[in-house]
């Protein structure tokens, strides 16, 4: 699978933006990663030429930050926070009830490829917790109790393609997808 | 009473229909304060700053105006100006709102720190977990383009400065300024060693630079508003303007609360803001500053001066709210994001979840770093697992003090400090915890790690 025209007429308008162009791997990386779903070796070869360094140096930068990833998720990502505001208010309980639910382990992909559920670091929404981020979509306040109830809005959210994709609007304070 | 709160940063975000949008902020008096220092001497303004007292909201508490005048402006290399919003310290979460809710606000602070440092092209790192926070931000600066307040010639002045928004990828270590601008130079997020101290010498290639919190550029728009001499009667002397205490845990009313500098006390902000424990609990510590400041125990005499004299003697309860008072009493007011425990809670699990934090953010260039945050975890975490020795708990302390103060970044004493902090307020907790859990006796609690 090739990247999408939209994806690659963006890459220059990016790598413009910087005085030094390797300041665009990071952005490149989100910007590959957001079409493919995770980063390829040839897109490390691609990025690695658009801004001038070796593709081992966009290696190390793939593999040194947590949110990029060498192999695809499944088609929903959930993130659920587990550092210590969070676990104060139950994240631990609501990821044993979430693996229940979706049927499948901590740092796992269930089998059907829907989902792939994670433990991460703090997600700077700490008044909230526990929160769970869903690929872009941030909610909060998802206690153990809501667990299975959340399982099943996820799962629904397969039949959705612009799940958590759009932006708010201007005007609403609400984010959480 | 007067009320506890005094919503400065937050207070136009919190008024019902406040809204992202420019027109939104122009009708609230935006960009009046980027006008004003436009008319001024880009050295005016930073004298202004300079007199208001502001210190950088990122944790450390550095004085915003020093910082700026380690510039150096003599190279005749561009500065460039980086906003740290990697907001990324557990416990805190106060520059979110800011960026979700009122960008233009900080977009106005950088555009008046722009003109002050004369940098040409700014850039606001901001978290990578922030995906629509960042699109937010692009649009405000669009919007404030079109109207001149950024870009090309700024209000007429025949100035420009670019501001790009650029994602960082979940590293905390990238929150560290030196961390940072090898992030955004492409690299890897390895803090840089020291000297230079200061990236104003030499920071983003190689070019002097000033990087600040999102939250001080918020706080620089308030000062050249109201004028440096008036922001530093906010507060008290040595520690100016508001704070926002993010508190998270275990309490009634977990939330966001500006608060003068030093105008309350952690009483104050614990019980009638925050409504104080939950039904039938009580407080028993709190993380005051995010989680690498040092722990406070509940019950905890605190003695000694202040920076000017002043003789103390506190409960945690009475401790003023601003930094002097909370460097007194053994640790910080970091981010203001307090992190609140109850009796509910096993201390080990509360240390091992931190631990786990720290041992997952280590960047791997130093080894004490390295190994140390990786066995305080493993040792930790055998203690709850049942595998705990005696002799573990003062291993935990050897290991945190062989760290501390031994590596290139902070990151080494953020390892350090939850461990150097509380294994000698809760010794006995511990070493209960670690027979218990070995006998197979531990009550039960709320599992955290």
């Amino acid at each position: 699978m090739s990247l999408k025209p939209e994806t690659l007429a963006q890459a220059d308008a990016i790598v413009a933006q910087y005085p030094q162009a390797r300041s665009a791997t990071l952005p490149l990386l989100h910007l590959v990663q957001e079409d493919r779903g995770h980063i390829a070796p040839e897109d490390e070869a691609w990025i690695a030429a658009k801004v001038g360094v070796t593709p081992m140096q966009v290696r190390e930068v793939v593999t040194f930050y947590p949110m990029f990833r060498l192999a695809p998720v499944g088609r929903r990502h959930i993130r659920v926070c587990r550092t210590l505001s969070c676990a104060l208010r139950g994240s631990y309980a609501l990821m044993a009830e979430l693996e229940k639910a979706l049927g499948c382990a901590r740092g796992e992909t269930s089998a059907d490829g829907n989902f792939t559920l994670e433990f991460v670091e703090c997600i700077a929404d700490c008044g909230c917790g526990p929160v769970v981020q869903v690929d872009h979509a941030l909610h909060e306040n998802v206690t153990p109790d809501q667990g299975a109830a959340f399982a099943a809005k996820v799962r629904a959210s397969l039949s959705d393609p612009a799940y958590g994709k759009a932006a708010p609007a201007p005007g609403t304070p609400e984010w959480n997808g | 009473m007067p009320a506890l709160e005094r919503p400065l940063i937050y207070g136009n975000l919190r008024k019902p229909g406040y809204t992202v949008d420019l027109d939104c902020y122009l009708r609230h008096g935006g960009y009046e304060a980027l006008r004003k220092a436009v008319a001024m001497k880009p050295e005016d303004v930073c004298k202004e700053v300079e007199t208001s007292g502001l210190r950088g909201r990122g944790g450390a508490g550095f004085p915003t105006g020093m910082k700026w005048k380690f510039l150096d402006r003599k190279s005749g290399k561009p500065a460039y100006l980086v906003v740290n919003a990697d907001e990324s310290e557990p416990g805190t979460y106060k520059d979110r709102q800011i960026i979700y809710r009122d960008p233009h606000q900080m977009l106005e602070g950088i555009a008046i720190t722009a003109w002050a440092i004369q940098a040409r092209q700014a850039f606001v790192y901001i978290r990578g977990e922030f995906q629509h926070g960042a699109k937010i931000l692009r649009r405000a600066i669009e919007e404030a383009k079109a109207k001149g307040f950024l870009g090309a010639n700024i209000l007429g002045s025949g100035y420009s400065c670019e501001v790009v928004v650029h994602r960082g990828g979940g590293c905390y270590v990238c929150g560290e300024e030196t961390g940072l601008i090898e992030s955004l130079e492409g690299k890897r997020g390895y803090p840089r060693i020291k000297p230079p101290y200061f990236p104003a010498v030499l920071g983003l290639y190689n070019c002097p630079t000033i990087v600040n919190n999102a939250e001080t550029m918020a706080q620089v728009r308030h000062v050249l508003a109201m004028g440096g001499a008036e922001f530093a009667k906010i507060g008290i002397p040595g520690d100016s303007g508001t704070h926002i205490w993010g508190v998270s845990g275990l309490v009634k009313r977990p939330g966001l609360y500006e608060i003068e500098a030093g105008k309350a006390t952690f009483g104050e902000l614990l019980f009638d803001l925050c409504g104080g424990p939950l039904d039938g609990r009580t407080f028993k510590a709190i993380i005051p500053g995010g989680s690498s400041t040092k722990i406070l125990r509940f019950g905890e005499r605190f003695k000694g001066k202040l920076p000017n004299g002043q003789e103390f003697d506190w409960a945690l309860e009475d401790i003023p709210l601003d930094a002097n008072s909370i460097a007194a009493c053994g640790t910080g007011l970091g981010t203001g994001g307090t992190i609140v425990l109850d009796d509910s809670v096993e201390m080990i699990q509360a240390l091992a979840n931190l631990n786990a934090f720290y041992a997952h953010e280590t960047c791997g260039q130093c080894t004490p770093c390295r190994e140390g945050s990786l066995w305080l975890s493993r040792i930790s975490k055998r203690i709850v697992a049942g595998g705990g020795r005696d002799e573990d708990v003062p291993m935990l302390l050897d290991i945190a003090n062989q760290v501390a103060g031994r590596t290139i970044c902070a990151h080494g004493e953020a390892v350090a400090w939850p461990v150097q902090s509380a294994v000698p307020k809760f010794k006995d907790e511990y070493l209960e915890s670690v027979r218990r859990h070995r006998d197979g006796t531990a009550p039960a609690s709320p599992q955290l790690i």
